[in-house]
């Protein structure tokens, strides 16, 4: 594949809809020249996170997109949705920790799987998570 | 004489309960509310009173243009074809204006048929439009559901094995476990191997999939072995935090088979005159 790959918004209301994100993640993962190793862990990032937007947020929107700057390329995905917000982020963010019987891993499992991750959420106005991901060495033009 | 166009929009507004009527017992509101059919009417009504009939873009069809796309779409996910919908909202049309038709014998009566038919074509055009644009992904779509409906394989007397491929989410993993629960009760299996040799993400979700089929073959007093963990997997998994604790992995089918095989009591040994 060559070429960049433009932003893209993708509504989360479904199971598929993960399905979906997965692919075109995976399309922007291979386009900055990730490794295969690197694909996997954002990818699954992504399919984490995307299922905490659908499960806990009752759905939302996923946008994901390919930045180049002088220090090299950065895959940026923003996860959002108006559900019932996190009331301790912290605690959301441990290892374990989980609302319903899954395994609780997801939040802080997808937080270490990439390079930057921050995440913007208040009680009753939804959550909003931000990744990026750098690819290792900049691919010439 | 009045204005043909709000002659026709007076007709569909006094008349709104019987085509209400005759328009849910039609196939594409099946399953759908009086409230639908009337919001759809008063769609057409606006678009007729506007003098627009045959313009897609009008306000009357922008209204309910949502509410058209979700009704085709919902017929196709049910896995009626594009055209079969084109079909149902084809048959929108006899009602109305046989209804007009029969209620005016005047100079008006062609060409508020005329208006009547158009406005419904331009109502199927704008349904239709919606599936147009959904429809290459539903069959995409499709295809990976295809792609999740995994067989159970028996490899031995007692082994069973599922090669499990593609993108895994819950619903469809969810068939599949229950599938080779099953298969070890059928079979009387008493080792069951799960292949994930392809499939591209194991994230928490499906990690729990596997872990919660392992646990109920091992209550069935079934042993199970995940096999096929690829080195980029493997990696993600540790970092991701999922502990597969006690659960028996091998790297390949080959090697879980030899193992499975060991479990029943069997080995595979080299015969003696090759």
């Amino acid at each position: 594949m060559s070429g960049p790959v433009s932003a893209q918004a993708i509504h989360v209301g479904s199971d598929l809809d993960i399905v979906r994100i997965r692919k075109v993640v995976r399309e922007h993962a291979v386009a900055a020249g990730l490794s295969l190793v690197d694909q996997t862990k954002l990818v699954t990032a992504a399919s984490e996170l995307a299922r905490n937007t659908l499960v806990h947020g009752g759905g939302g929107e996923v946008t994901v997109s390919t930045e180049g700057d002088e220090r090299g390329t950065t895959i940026r995905l923003v996860f959002a949705d108006r559900g019932p917000g996190i009331d301790d982020v912290d605690k959301a963010l441990t290892d374990g920790f989980t609302t319903n019987s899954a395994l609780g891993l997801g939040l802080g499992g997808a937080r270490r799987l990439v390079h930057e991750f921050h995440i913007d959420t208040e009680p009753g106005r939804g959550t909003t998570v931000r990744i990026g991901f750098h690819a290792p060495n900049r691919r010439g033009r | 004489m009045q204005d043909i166009n709000v002659s026709v929009a007076e007709f569909l507004d006094h008349h709104g309960d019987e085509i209400v009527d005759a328009w849910q017992r039609r196939t594409f509101f099946a399953g759908r509310t009086g409230g639908d059919c009337r919001a759809v009417l008063n769609g057409v009504a606006e678009v007729v009173l506007a003098g627009r009939p045959e313009d897609p873009t009008a306000a009357g069809f922008d209204a309910i243009r949502d509410l058209l796309g979700e009704i085709a779409m919902d017929r196709i996910r049910r896995g009626e074809t594009a055209a079969q919908t084109a079909v149902t909202l084809h048959d929108l049309k006899p009602p109305v204006v046989e209804l007009w038709t029969s209620s005016r014998d005047g100079d008006d009566a062609l060409p508020g048929a005329l208006r009547l038919s158009t406005a419904l074509d331009t109502l199927r055009l704008v349904a239709m439009e919606l599936v147009g644009g959904e429809s290459a992904d539903l069959v995409e779509e499709r295809q990976q559901l295809l792609e999740l409906s995994t067989p159970v394989i028996r490899m031995w007397d007692g082994i069973l094995a599922v090669p499990l491929i593609g993108t895994l989410d819950s619903a469809r993993t969810q068939a599949t476990m229950e599938g080779l629960l099953q298969a070890i009760v059928d079979q009387q299996a008493r080792v069951a191997i799960l292949d994930i040799t392809g499939v591209s993400t194991v994230d928490t979700a499906v990690a729990q999939h596997l872990l919660r089929t392992v646990m109920a073959a091992r209550l069935m007093g079934a042993k199970c072995v995940i096999s096929g963990i690829r080195p980029q997997i493997a990696q993600t998994m540790v970092q991701l935090g999922i502990d597969l604790g006690d659960v028996t992995t091998r790297a390949t089918l080959a090697d879980a088979l030899a193992y499975g095989l060991r479990q029943i009591g069997l080995v595979v040994a080299a015969a003696d005159n090759h």
